[in-house]
């Protein structure tokens, strides 16, 4: 009788430790988007003079300011940049690639081993290597500082994790369905929109939200490809305050940057089950 | 018969169709993957610069890389540094948290929600300040130190000692999906291992090295394989932190390509650049994929 309640006591001793742990790590890792957030309030003196979470003074004038900016463009105008270059492509994407995945998943072709082999060893293809090129093809064509470089890949299916992790999916749903929709005089066009696409909705919203979050956040691309300021995305947008602001300017920098991660953090928020969905069944990297 | 030839060539007809849903994809592999891959070789094997023409010079690039640049040499070996640090730490880390999380505590959602959360934004711009603005030397992390009694002067981003291990600890904050990837791995661990393995007296840390080790290898391998490719390209946080310095100890690969191509606009120099870089990644992953017999470990009915 008191081995066992030992061994219970342990027990519940053990769980608490994992609990205290899981927590304080999870303190720790937010612990920097805490702070950045009070910090946004803050004059600019009071982020280098304390170590205070908490702003003393709180003021707004950081968030208003730092909209502003300092040359010509207001954030406002980045904002909307980011979106026509998000969500044309975020569309594309999931257009290219469910059509795809359909292909690969539903139709024995000839060539289907080749063809979907190459397509999965793209996904190890460094992108360093094909970056240059593609910037000179874009050159070629007239295409630099636009969305273009952006939205082509999009269209054209370049996004084998997603289209992997669409494949996964279709290849999930019976094939009955297709059968029986055949037999009711579906073809293969409508099967996929009528039957398997309302059935895909949670692996399109995990694509759909991955591929915005890191269009949103993309950095490099941007900077190659987007040369003129009023065609910056937030990314760049921020950058160049940061460039230009001297350190006088921090609490605006740091407003921008909450601006700037505000609609990823909703968006994670509103749908994180389809994140976690997502990596777990294609290995999303990340 | 004739009907039975006739459903076959119709289902044939059908299947064919697939390509032309996979039509996309045939395109982009062709005009921005394929194209761009054998183009970026021929302009190794040249000197094209934005300007000129390209101009066939054989192995002239690849000589200079070897034989003369020394920010090849140095930009190698910080990445390397890099990756052999970033890699270990970031797997060790989402398998330690993945390993708390799957124990069957309450509100595991509500904590897997929160260490995945850097991941979402760890490669914004936004984060990459903060981060420049939390290891300066009047930051965040030595207010923190003093606020503790501490008389903490270092500059984090400046000191050659530090640098590049702020800049791979950003990388490491991100360790979301290989947690997520190991949280899925071990559910399908079967329950009776454990409960064989227990009932042998065997303790929950020799379980977790012979069962859940060895059970997770295909994912550790998995993860460890395109880990390293990412990592050996990173380029936005060394770019807008330290700017590769002090003195290049974080002038990682990635940003030193970037500034061959599109500072210098040197396209054939540094084509061949990412074509080396290339050689490297495929070489370590063939090494990975050889060693794997030996280490991982495929369940039968796989």
């Amino acid at each position: 009788m008191q081995t066992v309640l030992k061994r219970r006591a342990r027990k519940q001793a053990g769980k608490a430790l994992m609990y205290l742990l899981l927590i304080a790590v999870g303190i720790l890792m937010i612990y920097p988007l805490i702070w950045l957030l009070f910090a946004s309030f803050k004059p600019n003196e009071e982020i280098f003079g304390s170590a205070s979470l908490l702003p003393k003074n709180p003021v707004l004038d950081s968030y208003s300011a730092g909209w502003k900016g300092s040359g010509q463009f207001t954030f406002g105008t980045f904002l909307w940049n980011t979106f026509l270059l998000v969500v044309p492509t975020v569309l594309l994407t999931l257009l290219s690639s469910v059509l795809v995945a359909y292909g690969f998943a539903r139709f024995r072709f000839p060539g289907h081993k080749i063809l979907f082999g190459l397509m999965i060893s793209t996904m190890m293809l460094p992108n360093a290597v094909v970056i240059i090129p593609r910037y000179i093809l874009y050159n070629k064509f007239g295409l630099l500082n636009s969305y273009h470089p952006f939205y082509l890949p999009a269209a054209l299916a370049c996004y084998p994790f997603f289209i992997f992790m669409l494949i996964q999916f279709f290849r999930g749903l019976p094939k009955d369905l297709d059968e029986s929709a055949k037999i009711d005089g579906c073809n293969s066009f409508t099967i996929l929109v009528r039957i398997l696409l309302p059935l895909a909705k949670p692996a399109l919203f995990s694509a759909a939200i991955f591929q915005f979050v890191w269009t949103w956040n993309d950095f490099f691309n941007s900077l190659i490809y987007v040369s003129s300021v009023s065609k910056y995305p937030v990314s760049l947008g921020l950058r160049m305050s940061l460039d230009s602001a001297d350190a006088a300017h921090w609490n605006q920098i740091f407003a921008m940057s909450i601006v700037s991660i505000l609609p990823c953090v909703l968006l994670f928020f509103t749908a994180q089950k389809y994140f976690v969905e997502g990596v777990a069944t294609s290995g999303i990297k990340g | 018969m004739k009907a039975w030839s006739r459903f076959r060539s119709k289902l044939r007809q059908h299947d064919c169709i697939g390509l032309i849903y996979i039509l996309p994809w045939i395109l982009g592999f062709l005009c921005l993957q394929l194209y761009p891959l054998a183009s970026s070789l021929w302009y190794s094997f040249t000197d094209y610069s934005a300007l000129g023409e390209a101009t066939f010079i054989g192995l002239e690039n690849y000589k200079n890389i070897f034989q003369f640049d020394y920010n090849f040499g140095q930009s190698l070996k910080v990445t390397l540094l890099y990756v052999a640090v970033t890699v270990p730490m970031k797997l060790v880390f989402a398998l330690f948290i993945a390993m708390l999380l799957s124990a069957r505590l309450r509100a595991v959602n509500l904590f897997r929600t929160v260490y995945y959360i850097p991941s979402i934004l760890g490669a914004s711009v936004a984060v990459a300040t903060l981060w420049r603005f939390m290891f300066m030397r009047d930051g965040m992390i030595n207010g923190m130190l003093r606020s503790l009694g501490l008389d903490a002067q270092t500059d984090w981003i400046g000191d050659a000692r530090f640098a590049l291990l702020t800049i791979s600890l950003l990388a490491v904050w991100q360790f979301g999906s290989s947690m997520v990837l190991f949280l899925a791995g071990i559910k399908q661990i079967p329950r009776d291992l454990y409960e064989a393995a227990s009932i042998d007296g065997a303790s929950k840390v020799r379980q977790f090295f012979v069962i859940t080790i060895p059970m997770l290898t295909p994912i550790i391998f998995f993860n460890i394989i395109m880990q390293t490719i990412t990592a050996f390209q990173d380029f936005t946080a060394p770019f807008l932190i330290t700017s590769g310095g002090p003195a290049n100890g974080t002038y990682l690969y990635g940003m030193y390509l970037y500034d061959n191509a599109f500072r210098y606009y040197k396209m054939g120099y540094a084509s061949a650049l990412s074509w080396v870089l290339f050689a490297i990644i495929i070489a370590f992953t063939l090494l990975l994929f050889r060693t794997s017999a030996k280490w991982v470990f495929y369940t039968e009915d796989k």
